[in-house]
């Protein structure tokens, strides 16, 4: 009887434990992805982007209040657009996911908005530029944080003319990144009366660049534009200064990291590029965005594209705690994004998906860093790029 | 066309041409004395040149500051280090396989390659991003109108070329080049003359491996900047060098590699259309070229081989 009694008090007290105990843990699994260049010349910003985006769905599972535990799928594009199909299929027909942030690249991002069209997997470019990723034509399931390649170049051309230069060169990939740069630039700078001398198309892994330098040398330019990816662009002013080239090296936003100055030690001084974004450290979360990341303790910085990478994120998973687990719910409610608080500013997606406001910063590099260019001492004039008025 | 500007592409062209039959002539050994064709040869090159960087580093660090004393020691270790690991791939994966089929070298060999540029990116510290290589020859140059004539091309020049001639002599010269000869043209009679086979191959290897490191150092010279991908196209096109010139033939390594590299600025600067077709351009030259002469320009003679 005794021992009887014993089992029914341990089964009632083990019923209530599991009663008490599960509602507190028991929070369904969510996945969201993210695909970046994880391998290959443009891994560390992909690396940067991957732990940003990773930060923003560690906050939330450690916030008691989220609905969801959300996990994190990895998948790596190269910067390669046959890779990324595969990759971005391969996320979109995993209906687990619900929604994602991808792409670095411009080139693997146009590639596959038809993937994620065809999928219904909603989707939030994080870093790539290309303008007819969300403008080509309308698709419910793409949407974009970052500014495009246009805002960029219109901001380069205004600020080069203003200084007083006249005559360029034009080296660009030709990749859709690099085309498209190499277009936009070209009609921004001719509006403003700009002459371009000689265009180059360059592949995305080429090495020497002796013969296209030498070319341009003759053409003798003030400046020369070059719209393409930082392992190129260290290789051309690097291969600039062996010719004895002292055209001003003004590239976009595809130079714009860390990787860029460590490869080129003093030779980068001096060169201008043009970014999407305010600076890190100045976005309205950015303080508290670096704080968290660096309490992380990853592999790498979060580089130039980390904060829209978390932001994409942070905007993914806020809209799944909103309308909950479900690929349709999540695009309708982010067609729906207006006027939105994000670590980078106010997100506002306009009929295509594409956040209308565009905030680009001019850079300089001095002494070793990305120098916003209205702080800097060329600005100023303390110090003048070669042929600067 | 000015006459200093077409003086610089050429300069530019001899200079690529040496790099690229520096590797050729890898191809082409590896070719003779074993008829295989050991496609990690431009991911070795690779790894030479990311272990003089590695040196430099570590010179630096103990406070040598010699530009020439820098530069030599970068020389022997990495050659060192590279001959060794050409060493190591002729025996683990190179000479087992001598029985199969020479298509499962080339395979094993193309797989290879990307494990050295994978490992060199993850394990090197940063090892994805391009990484500035040290100027350590005198930067000086003359210039006469548009030609910039700089003092440190001159010495790579030389110095490639001097490789060049060197390897000549030491494989026409000495006993050591008489036994890869007699391997290469008949590894069982050189055999039963009481050479030892598998010595000759490891030294093969490791020569022709050493190159490697040698334009890989060259090349970071040259541009002043390395990355983990430098090998991938410096092998095809050493590859594609080698191929053109007629595989097996010293010579014709050499010549197809200053051609590949006259294609390659003929492709940048003479055509009309714009410069990315260049390797398009230089390639598909080389596809003609093979249709007309399949064995290559120097026509492949046994008797002559390495």
């Amino acid at each position: 009887m005794i021992h009887r009694t014993g089992g029914l008090i341990a089964i009632v007290v083990a019923a209530l434990l599991a009663g008490v105990g599960t509602p507190a843990e028991a929070k369904d699994k969510v996945k969201v992805g993210f695909i970046g260049p994880l391998t290959g010349g443009n891994s560390v910003v992909g690396i940067g982007g991957r732990n940003s985006a990773d930060l923003a769905v560690r906050l939330r599972n450690a916030d008691p209040k989220s609905k969801h535990e959300y996990e994190l799928v990895v998948l790596d594009d190269e910067c390669k657009p046959n890779v990324a199909v595969q990759v971005a299929t391969k996320m979109a027909t995993d209906r687990s996911v619900i929604a994602a942030a991808t792409h670095y690249c411009s080139a693997t991002a146009i590639a596959t908005v038809d993937v994620y069209q065809k999928f219904n997997l909603p989707i939030i470019v994080w870093g790539a530029v290309l303008p007819d990723i969300t403008y080509r034509k309308k698709i419910a399931e793409v949407h974009r944080v970052n500014g495009t390649m246009i805002n960029q170049n219109e901001e380069n051309a205004e600020l080069l003319t203003k200084i007083g230069y006249k005559t360029f060169a034009v080296i660009h990939d030709t990749t859709d990144y690099g085309k498209g740069h190499n277009k936009y630039f070209s009609e921004s700078l001719e509006k403003r009366g700009g002459k371009i001398l000689g265009t180059f198309g360059v592949t995305a892994d080429q090495q020497d660049f002796t013969a296209e330098l030498t070319q341009i040398k003759a053409l003798n330019p003030e400046v020369i534009y070059f719209g393409g990816l930082t392992p190129i662009g260290v290789r051309i002013r690097s291969q600039m200064d062996k010719l004895g080239i002292k055209a001003v090296f003004d590239g976009t936003s595809g130079i714009v990291s860390d990787a860029y100055i460590q490869g080129l030690g003093p030779l980068a001084e001096g060169t201008l590029a043009f970014r999407e974004g305010a600076p890190t450290e100045k976005l309205p979360g950015g303080k508290m965005f670096l704080e968290k990341y660096n309490a992380q303790k990853y592999d790498g910085a979060p580089e130039a594209y980390g904060p829209f990478a978390f932001a994409a994120m942070d905007l993914i998973v806020d809209t799944i705690e909103k309308v909950g687990p479900d690929r349709k719910k999540v695009i309708a409610e982010l067609a729906k994004v207006d006027n939105r608080d994000s670590i980078v500013g106010k997100i506002t997606f306009d009929d295509h998906g594409q956040n209308t406001v565009p905030v680009v910063t001019k850079y300089v590099v001095q002494d070793g860093k990305f120098v916003e260019w209205d702080e800097s001492e060329y600005a100023s004039g303390k110090r003048k790029l070669p042929g600067q008025k | 066309m000015d006459v200093g500007l077409i003086a610089q592409y050429i300069m530019n062209g001899l200079m690529l041409g040496t790099m690229y039959a520096l590797v050729a002539v890898g191809f082409t050994l590896f070719f003779g004395v074993l008829d295989v064709i050991k496609f990690s040869h431009g991911d070795v090159l690779t790894v030479g040149a990311f272990v003089a960087l590695a040196t430099f580093g570590g010179l630096k660090a103990i406070g040598l500051d010699s530009q020439p004393i820098l530069l030599v020691i970068m020389l022997v270790v990495a050659v060192f280090a590279t001959a060794l690991l050409g060493m190591v791939i002729a025996r683990t994966m190179v000479l087992p396989l001598r029985s199969a089929p020479p298509l499962n070298t080339l395979l094993i060999t193309l797989m290879l390659g990307t494990v050295l540029r994978e490992m060199v990116r993850l394990f090197y510290p940063e090892g994805a991003n391009p990484k500035p290589f040290p100027a350590l020859l005198p930067s000086g140059s003359i210039n006469i109108g548009q030609f910039n004539l700089r003092y440190d091309n001159l010495i790579m020049l030389a110095a490639g070329l001097g490789v060049i001639v060197g390897l000549q002599l030491l494989l026409n010269r000495t006993r050591l080049g008489l036994a890869i000869r007699a391997v290469a043209q008949d590894d069982e009679t050189a055999r039963t003359m009481g050479i030892n086979f598998t010595v000759v191959v490891l030294i093969t290897f490791a020569i022709g491996s050493g190159l490697a490191a040698f334009a890989g150092i060259m090349n970071g010279l040259y541009y002043n900047e390395i990355n983990f991908g430098i090998g991938l196209l410096l092998g095809v096109i050493g590859f594609a060098a080698a191929i053109l010139g007629g595989l097996g033939s010293i010579y014709g390594a050499i010549l197809g590699g200053f051609l590949f590299a006259a294609l390659q600025t003929i492709g940048a600067v003479a055509l009309p259309f714009a410069s990315a077709y260049k390797d398009v351009f230089a390639f598909t030259v080389v596809i003609i070229f093979m249709a007309w002469r399949p064995t290559g320009l120097i026509r492949e003679k046994i008797s002559e081989r390495v």
